[in-house]
């Protein structure tokens, strides 16, 4: 059976800009998938590509054993999308939305209903399937996004930030729906910027920035072989910075600087890391915790997954000033 | 990879787009007509409504108003004269705000064209979809027109019933050139360019209000490149039943202008919305 998803070289460029470099991978059917990177690392455009929207600039894209070049009209028939954008309906009610979406994909009048019916109470709709789309919470469109996108009973449901501009219980709601569509045997394809969310459901991942691929696995293989199982985080003026780093260097630790914070990367024993800074005083604080997804990619990509964000986000601020 | 490569410069040589773009008249872009037709189910008296208080405006201030002090045209009433020109006016309106500001809000602020081409429907079909849509707001409103018009007893030949042909051609024309606009324009009050400097002009000197006969020899012949005077001489000539074999080249060249600019609201759209 061919891969889900398999990427050969697969390159795109905007005027000359290029967004995606020449990657490689393979997504197996089944599972979830998560492409990781922060904003500009080209997500939107590589799942743009696989569901036909962009064209491949160079390279190989096959999504289902179909080339994506020669066969979109039957790839698009056996994926599902869910774009980062909502872009539902205004002008239709939310079970209409659903319907007039079951008419692109051929399916008859009778079993659109029946599947619109069913994608509705699945999704905790169904009380508001006459509802004008607009009068429906951001909650509720983005799962009403997400049932648009399973209305044909698609084989590869694709899912560009799925959680984005969400409250917390809404992204949990989100979260539990995806499981149980995985454990009917959906294959998943999201993007995200955000490290729980790929940790919490995916299978394996890619973690890309500036359009190329810098690590992939299992979420505990990355954590594991990158960063190891734990990490301390110690603030340290920055002039007494230099120092500390010495001394760690001398213990063979990875560390990376963030601002005033050092992330200290222990490859198995603790104790002669945590000796050495409970005897240095030029410390402010520190602590000791299990290692996420967020310390491999602030070590493979030397910033955090939000920096382009805590950028704009200060820039904001100034302005508000 | 050369097997790929040579399918993708296959995929984008000029001669095979233009055959893609009359292609994607088929059963898909009906599908997306149909989805502006559950919308239309939805307003469809105040749509009517609006599509023709304008014209029977212009129809009262014009025809009953100013016809008193007009002599007659060609042996007709000034009213008889400019009926027929605003069922004409009056589907080229909806045909061409129909794709313009409509479509231009459907594709930008509701996206609802890239979600439509995430779907098995190509974004080809979608604008194909549109500008049946287009046309049939314009056969529409035109008829309405043509039927409140035939109330006031100003159609006077049973020719009549072939107008709805001309409206259909009508429509078209229109739609593919409001289309092309919604391809370029950067924003939506770019459109107001569009109706001052395309669409005002068409509908002033295309004879809706006077015989085109009065006007300097250069305004006729360049009357003669404008879509509408077509769509007014034959709505005007089958109303009256004042009707030659003449008329067919009328026909013809809607027929052909149609035909020729097909493809470039398609290869806007795709230029618009796809890097």
């Amino acid at each position: 059976m061919p891969f889900a998803v398999e990427a050969q070289n697969l390159k795109k460029f905007y005027n000359g800009f290029q967004a995606v470099a020449g990657v490689n991978f393979r997504i197996n059917r089944g599972e979830c998938f998560g492409i990781l990177g922060p904003n500009g690392a080209g997500k939107t455009t590589l799942v743009e590509m696989i569901y036909c929207f962009l064209p491949v600039s160079e390279g190989r894209l096959t999504v289902l054993g179909d080339n994506v070049v020669e066969e979109p009209r039957s790839i698009k028939k056996r994926l599902g999308v869910v774009p980062q954008e909502n872009n539902l309906d205004l002008e239709l009610t939310v079970r209409e939305n659903l319907l007039v979406y079951a008419s692109y994909y051929d399916i008859s009048k009778p079993v659109a209903r029946e599947r619109a019916d069913q994608l509705l109470h699945f999704f905790g709709l169904s009380s508001k399937a006459n509802q004008e789309v607009d009068r429906i919470s951001g909650g509720m469109k983005r799962r009403l996004t997400i049932a648009r996108g399973l209305i044909h009973t698609p084989e590869i449901l694709i899912l560009d930030e799925p959680t984005t501009g969400l409250d917390p219980q809404s992204r949990r709601m989100i979260w539990e729906h995806l499981r149980q569509l995985k454990k009917r045997g959906l294959t998943l394809v999201l993007t995200t910027h955000y490290m729980d969310e790929a940790g919490q459901l995916c299978d394996n991942l890619i973690i890309m920035n500036r359009g190329e691929i810098l690590e992939e696995g299992s979420p505990s293989d990355l954590i594991r072989r990158q960063v190891g199982e734990k990490v301390i985080e110690a603030e340290v003026n920055p002039s007494k910075r230099e120092h500390l780093l010495d001394n760690l260097s001398a213990l063979t630790c990875e560390t990376q600087v963030s601002g005033d914070t050092v992330y200290i990367f222990i490859p198995e024993d603790e104790t002669a890391v945590v000796d050495l800074l409970k005897n240095n005083r030029e410390l402010d604080t520190y602590r000791v915790r299990p290692s996420t997804l967020e310390d491999v990619f602030l070590k493979l990509t030397g910033r955090g997954l939000d920096y382009a964000d805590a950028e704009e986000f200060a820039g904001r601020e100034y302005q508000a000033l | 990879m050369p097997m790929l490569k040579s399918l993708q410069a296959e995929n984008t040589r000029p001669s095979n787009k233009i055959i893609t773009s009359y292609k994607s008249v088929n059963r898909w872009a009906i599908k997306v007509f149909s989805r502006n037709l559950v919308v239309f189910k939805k307003n469809w008296a105040t749509t009517i409504l609006f599509n023709i208080v304008e014209p029977l405006l212009y129809l009262a201030a014009l025809g009953a108003g100013l016809g008193i002090i007009v002599a007659d045209i060609e042996g007709m009433s000034y009213i008889q004269f400019i009926a027929p020109g605003i069922v004409a006016m009056s589907a080229m309106w909806s045909a061409a705000a129909e794709c313009s500001y409509d479509s231009f809000v459907r594709m930008h602020f509701q996206k609802i064209y890239h979600a439509i081409v995430a779907t098995p429907v190509s974004l080809e079909e979608v604008v194909v979809g549109e500008l049946l849509y287009g046309t049939f707001k314009s056969l529409l409103s035109g008829t309405v027109i043509m039927a409140v018009i035939a109330a006031l007893g100003l159609v006077l030949s049973p020719w009549a019933l072939l107008v709805p042909i001309v409206l259909i051609l009508n429509g078209l024309v229109f739609s593919q050139i409001a289309m092309i606009w919604t391809g370029l324009v950067p924003k939506i009050d770019s459109f107001a360019y569009f109706f001052t400097l395309v669409v005002t002009p068409i509908f002033l000197f295309s004879g809706v209000f006077f015989p085109l006969d009065v006007m300097p020899e250069l305004v006729r012949q360049l009357a003669w490149l404008l879509p509408l005077y077509h769509v007014v001489v034959l709505t005007r000539s089958l109303t009256i039943g004042l009707v030659s074999f003449e008329l067919i080249y009328h026909a013809l060249w809607l027929v052909v202008f149609i035909l020729i600019i097909f493809p470039f609201p398609q290869a806007l759209m795709r230029r618009r919305l796809i890097k």
